[in-house]
């Protein structure tokens, strides 16, 4: 993998790949309260169509995508959005994360638990995408793989 | 499901596991390792677990193949056998 030369049909098969991949995990993400799938398997969707880049192609290119010092905010905005979904439910009353008592007027409690999961499942995505880019970044300790 | 594909799936399996297990170049292992969690992947969702599969094959075929590789990568080999 350390070689010394840019090998274009792998790059262009990685920029190729990787919208289909992304658009596919906001898929799994956005629709994972009717069907299977769901916040972590959407989440690791992105991650992994955000490392297919990170290796193909190297530092100098997916510095552009998310950067390095991104990914640690981006994990802290994902848990946030999860708790603050529970406690919102706790301070109007009900028990943590019962999306039937989300404070949003004028929505009957189908479509509040409706409306609750998917904001659950953004945070969850969120959270594992940013975490599992920060391991790789971690990991390679910013040596160049490409 | 076809018993018989259930069957090759299987064999599949095995052949790939001890694959993994034999084999001496690392990246081969890895790659080995992907294709035993993708097969993995199939057979739970030809048992009707859906939502393991799809975790399976995420996890097991994406994410963690590419950790490895960076693994291997990481680490010499002082022997030279």
């Amino acid at each position: 993998m350390r070689s010394q030369f840019d090998s274009p049909i792998i790059v262009l098969g990685a920029r190729l790949l990787t919208p289909y991949i992304m658009v596919f995990g906001l898929y799994v993400i956005f629709h994972g309260h009717y069907s299977p799938g769901g916040g972590f398997q959407g989440g690791t969707l992105l991650a992994a169509a955000v490392l297919l880049i990170r290796v193909a192609t190297g530092r100098r290119v997916s510095r552009l995508q998310i950067q390095e010092f991104a990914t640690t905010p981006l994990a802290v905005i994902g848990v946030i959005i999860y708790f603050a979904t529970g406690f919102a439910v706790m301070i109007t009353g009900g028990y943590f994360l019962d999306y039937g008592q989300l404070p949003i007027p004028g929505m009957d409690p189908v479509w509040l638990r409706y409306t609750g999961i998917l904001i659950i499942e953004v945070g969850i995505g969120l959270a594992v995408m940013a975490i599992l880019v920060m391991i790789f970044d971690n990991m390679v300790k910013g040596e160049d793989y490409a | 499901m076809i018993w018989e594909l259930e069957l090759i799936l299987y064999l599949f399996l095995v052949i790939s596991g001890l694959v993994a297990l034999k084999v001496r170049d690392l990246l081969v292992a890895v790659v080995m390792m992907s294709v035993y969690s993708f097969i993995m992947a199939l057979l739970f969702v030809s048992m009707g677990a859906v939502d393991v599969g799809f975790t399976e094959a995420v996890i097991g075929a994406g994410v963690t193949g590419i950790l490895f590789v960076v693994v291997v990568y990481q680490t010499t080999r002082k022997s030279k056998d």
